[in-house]
């Protein structure tokens, strides 16, 4: 069975009565290494398919698979679980947490981890050191330009050394150069580090740095391709 | 998640809001500080009173003419005029009142007292040589009255500190004559500054023989008080009731209930009025307890603004791997964290306030005030701080608990 198996799902979303489908029937698998980007035009359902995949929402019907584990095999806790230890998550708007320090905020995950304390501070600094940002370890995040904090948003989706990392629009709210450098990071963290990951995106260019595209357009995959011409990024830019 | 991260995670999250933590903390500081306050004061009151009330002596018994006062409002006092002479005599007896050691009567009531034109309006004490012993009036200068001076209803007087200040300043007092009404008396003795006894100021009294007091200040047959010492703790009881029968016989009473006199000792007197302070502080801490209940709302309103403000912070938590227990006591223990705080402020302001409002009435009403501090208030004021927060944390608590993590991340 495939790392990531998605089988006709679908998604439905009611509020107060009004029943506003998202994904109607979505099928498709990914293995382990892979480096996806699901595209396609806001509303067309790429959100809430990461939410699935992420293990955040559940689906209103088919099935979903990662790594052998079925989503209504768990409940919440032990799906929190398996996003601590196995999943990571990179957001648009890079959700650190407020007037605390970078590695505090990359120690975020480690709290809620079966890892022994005293090793919490040693995995931080070399999640930071990573992403390239060990001069700004005591800083807080809100010192930090837009490119440092989604640096820092990497480091924290990889201090548990997860197998697959989310990245939802993650240059969203970045420069192109900014941008450019979170892309590096990522497409690095997949050559030399063999981490699956699954960007969601709607700009081509960003897209690009993915060895296979999805497109979704109105709840269904009007496209699965790999790409021809992958950009690529700098070796060696993960130490 | 361990306990101590959890305890970190919710000291950091107040950390990063301090002056708002500041200010929702003030709510609970204010309420804590009053009850602390109020404790601390109504202890403070019983030990003064009730130390007052054994200064006069455990083995003293007051009869009182009148009919007791059953409660608040019956303060008519009907058969004032009750205690006679005849009655002291028949007292005195020992084959009426075996356990009696001795008995004073008194009289009493506000009169002026001048001197050269100085004024001052004391409270005049009839009373005999025995208050020496039952009041422990010792004369600073000069002699106490004697029992020739009460018999032969002498003009005499013994002033209080205040009154010798008042009317001869610096001078001497002993020798010169002082007028109450139209009696002319001479000052044989000056008592020490003694503050408050019981219910008598001795500081502004003019102390003279009760027969002077009946016949030539008062112009009344009766008395006020008997003062009544029993030979031992022990004999208390007995003389009680001696007291009791040898009056009704003298005053022609079967039915007790009819009884135009009542007899009260220390021991009652004690209970009763610490039971009257007791119910007091309880009164004023449940009012106080009142804004307790309005720091702890306060408390609840911040927490809600909080966790909405915090959304997408639970959310990411969430979708980082917490569970919702661990996002439940987070919030639930940064409220009580807050009350806590609020708690630990409030008992040391307390004390403090207390301490100072202690001085004050030392100063300013001359009573000698022992500072107390109950330690019941302090596990009170901690217990109560912790309970409100709990309570009012928990709504809060469980509505950042239930947020699901995709809900809280789209939150803009």
């Amino acid at each position: 069975m495939a790392f990531i198996e998605a089988k006709n799902l679908e998604k439905v979303y009611e509020t107060e009565g009004v029943r506003t489908p998202a994904l109607h029937g979505v099928s498709f698998s990914i293995e382990k290494g892979e480096f996806v980007a699901v595209m396609g035009a806001s509303g067309s359902g790429k959100s809430t398919l990461l939410h699935i995949l992420g293990f955040l929402d559940r689906p209103s019907g088919g099935e979903y698979v990662f790594n052998g584990k079925r989503f209504s095999d768990y409940n919440d806790d032990e799906l929190a679980d398996i996003r601590n230890r196995e999943m990571g998550f990179v957001f648009q708007s890079f959700n650190l947490l407020p007037r605390t320090s970078v590695l505090e905020n990359v120690m975020l995950p480690l709290l809620y981890s079966k890892v022994k304390d005293g090793e919490w501070e040693a995995r931080a600094r070399a999640a930071v050191e990573a992403v390239g940002l060990e001069h700004r370890m005591n800083h807080v995040s809100s010192q930090l330009s837009g490119g440092e904090k989604q640096r820092v948003a990497i480091a924290r989706a990889l201090v548990m050394n997860p197998k697959v990392i989310f990245a939802d629009e993650p240059t969203g709210n970045l420069d192109s150069k900014s941008g450019g450098v979170i892309m590096e990071i990522l497409d690095d963290l997949n050559r030399t580090r063999g981490h699956t990951i699954i960007l969601i995106t709607h700009e081509t260019y960003t897209a690009s740095y993915a060895e296979r595209i999805i497109r979704l357009h109105d709840g269904i995959i009007a496209e699965d391709r790999k790409v021809k011409e992958r950009v690529n990024g700098k070796e060696g830019f993960v130490k | 998640m361990k306990f101590i991260h959890t305890a970190k995670t919710a000291f950091h999250g107040l950390e990063r809001n301090k002056s708002r933590s500041g200010l929702t903390v003030l709510g609970i500081v204010i309420g804590i500080t009053s009850i602390i306050l109020i404790m601390s004061i109504g202890q403070g009151a019983e030990d003064l009173i009730l130390g007052q009330i054994q200064g006069l002596g455990t083995r003293t018994i007051a009869v009182i003419p009148g009919r007791e006062p059953s409660g608040p409002s019956d303060v008519a006092q009907i058969f004032s005029d009750s205690l006679k002479a005849r009655d002291l005599e028949l007292l005195k007896r020992k084959e009426n009142v075996s356990g009696l050691e001795s008995i004073m009567p008194i009289v009493f009531g506000s009169e002026s007292v001048s001197f050269e034109g100085e004024t001052y309006r004391a409270t005049i004490f009839g009373g005999t040589e025995l208050a020496t012993e039952i009041f422990d009036l010792a004369p600073r200068e000069g002699v106490f009255i004697s029992d020739d001076d009460v018999r032969g209803r002498a003009d005499v007087v013994v002033i209080g500190a205040k009154v010798k200040e008042e009317l001869f300043g610096d001078s001497d007092a002993i020798g010169k004559r002082v007028r109450v009404k139209d009696r002319s008396l001479r000052v044989v003795g000056v008592l020490p500054t003694k503050g408050q006894v019981s219910f008598f100021n001795f500081d502004e009294a003019a102390f003279m023989p009760y027969t002077t007091a009946q016949q030539f200040i008062f112009g009344i047959k009766y008395f006020h008080r008997f003062i009544v010492e029993a030979e031992s703790e022990g004999a208390i009881l007995r003389t009680v009731e001696d007291l009791k029968v040898t009056l009704r016989e003298s005053h022609g009473i079967t039915d007790p209930d009819k009884d135009d006199f009542f007899v009260q000792t220390q021991a009652d007197l004690a209970s009763r009025l610490s039971t009257i302070t007791s119910v007091l502080t309880l009164f004023l801490a449940s009012v106080a307890a009142i804004s307790l209940v309005v720091g702890g709302i306060g408390i609840m309103n911040i927490m809600l603004v909080s966790v909405t403000e915090r959304t997408r912070e639970i959310g990411l938590r969430k979708a980082v791997g917490a569970y919702r227990k661990d996002i439940l006591y987070q919030f639930l223990l940064e409220a009580v964290l807050l009350t806590g705080t609020g708690g630990i402020i409030g008992i040391g302001l307390g004390a403090a306030l207390s301490f100072l409002a202690g001085l004050a009435i030392s100063q300013f009403v001359g009573v000698e005030w022992k500072f107390s501090f109950p330690v019941s208030a302090v596990f009170l004021g901690l217990g109560v701080s912790g309970f409100v927060g709990l309570i009012f944390g928990i709504y809060p608590a469980r509505k950042a608990a239930e947020k699901s993590p995709i809900e809280a991340l789209r939150y803009e």
